[in-house]
């Protein structure tokens, strides 16, 4: 062996340990908060303090039991589940057009279609306020699910898109040759085999929206989501009910996350 | 949907399919440019192309996966030109088979007929015989992942007949499989539609397989039907420079016709090399044309033995072929002839640089026209 690859060698010997102390370290850095949420959220004390001084359940209870939490919570997964049901349908016949679709300018709806990501949540929160206003949907929460779906679209765009472009078109025709109407043969051929995607996409819709504060803060007007409720209680009455709801939150997504990763496609979060 | 679609037997028994002046444009690109075709009711006609000839946008076409822009396509008595490609009832394998992987095999077969509406009983049934069929009782449960080529490929043919279609398309099904299973599977798709009476028509670029298949070939190039003909019309009495070509082995040379007699006519090769056809086209002296040897029909000539053309050279290449060894001689005025002869252990093998004379008779030269 000649001296240069031994020095290779060497020089990735030293260069793998390393890269594995900074993976540790900013993993740390994520996981930190979480090491404090978790034992506030299981404190004593009426106040936010680490450690705390001694364990109960209080602060759950606190939550369960306080009908202004709970109702923040249920208008929260129905937002969540109406956006991710309105964002799969339009999501999936977006992806459908761009990535079998022939016609002019399908490279620049595909590039449009990621817009919302990319506007500033603030600036569409204001354009969308101007409109439900008129539109009389102000404090409904089916028109802050309407507001979510348009953000979450772009993920199940993206996700189901791709899914879509591993697919061979030729199943879908011969399925069609041997006597299936073009509808029957996306749903009995298409849909069953992009399925992991259409999981992975539904709960990326339904994380994106079950988390998002902006456009409930502008739209939601008393009607308050659970992101919306924990940012009042942060600025108004600061004790450890905050950090057992985020825990409760932490523990919602991590699952759907584990879910997604399990039976959906394209979504592998590091674990 | 035209549901039980009738096995349609016209009195004549003539064509059950006929494409009349089929053009298919892609933007500028004319794919295919005009083309008539018929095919007989239980005849197996390919279309032999190279790529980007068309054919598979011809086969499209027919299957109604892609519109024509000129032309009119009639299955029996019906005008299918723009009907859905559900409402052919035409059967298909595609290249890759198209088996639907997320379905045992059974689903798979079944599909056609559930879309028929057809009760449980009776696919059942059908499913069991159409797997009997290529052999595959047993496989029911399989996915397509846990069979072998061969056998996705008989999945496929089964999914394709078992509604009783009057025809079936097949496009390129055995590229993907090696050379002895390919040969088997040609052999069993001729029985099966033998067996089962069914037209097919059939898409390839590998010239033996059509050879092997069909009753009959179309070959295409550049969107356009060159011949069509029985495999030996197409093999020994190609009509033009292209189909020569591309047909088989073939020692092509272009040269002048010099002299026309007694339905012998002489042609000159550049280099000096003079050549007798008989043939029943002539051309007259001066023009210009192509003339074709095939390799197997050249023979060594002893001493003092002639023929109707002569040619000597010397041995450049030997290739062995298992069961025929291919010589490429270096004839003395400049141009190369391939020589095929079957091989038998009692011959001995000519080595490079073995000068010989080959001799060939004047029926087994063909002209095509140059241009």
């Amino acid at each position: 062996m000649s001296p240069t690859v031994h020095r290779t060698l060497r020089a990735r010997n030293w260069l793998l340990p390393a890269l594995r102390v900074f993976t540790g370290l900013v993993f740390l850095f994520l996981m930190l908060p979480l090491l404090i949420v978790f034992p506030i959220s299981f404190s004593s004390s009426a106040y936010l303090r680490f450690p705390p001084p001694g364990y109960s359940l209080r602060w759950y209870q606190a939550y369960v039991n306080d009908p202004v939490w709970i109702d923040a919570t249920i208008r929260s997964l129905k937002i969540a589940g109406l956006a991710t049901a309105i964002a799969l349908v339009l999501g999936t016949l977006l992806a459908f057009s761009i990535v079998r679709g022939r016609y002019r300018g399908r490279e620049a709806l595909n590039q449009i279609s990621a817009l919302p990501i990319i506007v500033p949540s603030i600036v569409y929160s204001i354009a969308v306020y101007g409109l439900f206003a008129k539109l009389r949907l102000i404090g409904l929460w089916p028109g802050i699910a309407l507001a979510h779906a348009v953000l979450a679209i772009p993920y199940v765009t993206i996700v189901v898109a791709a899914g879509l472009k591993t697919f061979d078109v030729a199943q879908e025709q011969a399925a069609m040759g041997l006597g299936a109407s073009r509808l029957t043969a996306v749903r009995r051929i298409t849909l069953p085999q992009i399925r992991p995607s259409l999981i992975s996409a539904a709960f990326l819709a339904f994380i994106a929206s079950f988390d998002e504060l902006v456009v409930a803060m502008f739209l939601g007007g008393s009607n308050m989501t659970l992101p919306k409720k924990m940012f009042d209680n942060i600025m108004m009455e600061v004790d450890p009910t905050i950090a057992a709801v985020s825990v409760l939150k932490i523990t919602l997504v991590t699952l759907l996350l584990a879910l997604a990763a399990r039976f959906g496609a394209g979504v592998r979060p590091a674990v | 949907m035209n549901d039980a679609t009738p096995h349609v037997v016209t009195a004549a028994r003539g064509p059950l399919l006929s494409l009349s002046s089929i053009v298919k444009r892609y933007d500028a690109v004319l794919a295919v440019a005009g083309i008539d075709l018929s095919v007989q009711d239980g005849e197996i006609l390919t279309i032999l192309g190279p790529s980007g000839s068309g054919k598979t946008t011809l086969l499209k076409m027919v299957a109604g996966f892609e519109q024509s822009d000129e032309g009119y396509i009639r299955l029996g008595e019906r005008d299918i030109t723009d009907a859905t490609p559900a409402s052919r009832g035409i059967g298909m394998v595609f290249q890759n088979y198209a088996l639907f992987p997320h379905m045992p095999v059974a689903e798979n077969v079944a599909f056609p007929l559930e879309m028929r509406r057809m009760g449980q009983a009776q696919i059942k049934d059908r499913v069991a015989k159409a797997l009997a069929l290529v052999g595959l009782a047993g496989y029911e449960n399989r996915y397509p992942r846990q069979l072998s080529g061969g056998q996705q490929q008989r999945v496929a043919l089964a999914r394709a007949v078992v509604f009783e279609p009057p025809l079936l398309l097949l496009d390129e099904p055995f590229g993907a499989l090696d050379r002895k299973l390919r040969e088997q599977m040609q052999l069993e798709v001729k029985r099966l539609q033998r067996q089962l009476g069914i037209t097919a028509l059939f898409v390839t670029h590998d010239q033996e397989e059509a050879l092997v298949l069909s009753d009959r070939i179309a070959v295409m190039n550049l969107g356009r039907i060159e011949q069509i003909g029985t495999p030996f019309e197409i093999y020994a009495q190609p009509v033009n420079r292209f189909v020569a070509d591309f047909i088989g082995e073939s020692n092509l040379y272009r040269g002048n016709v010099s002299a026309v007699a007694q339905g012998r006519m002489t042609a000159e090769i550049e280099g000096g090399l003079m050549v007798t056809a008989q043939t029943a086209t002539l051309y007259p002296v001066g023009s210009t044309v192509g003339i074709l040897v095939r390799p197997e029909a050249p023979r060594t000539l002893g001493d003092g033995e002639t023929a109707d053309n002569v040619a000597s050279g010397s041995v450049t290449e030997v290739v062995y072929l298992g069961d025929a060894i291919k010589y490429v001689v270096a004839l003395d005025g400049g141009h190369d002839m391939t020589v095929r002869w079957p091989y038998r252990p009692s011959t001995e093998t000519l080595q490079i640089g073995t000068r010989l004379r080959l001799g060939w008779s004047a029926d087994l030269v063909h002209v095509v026209g140059w241009d």
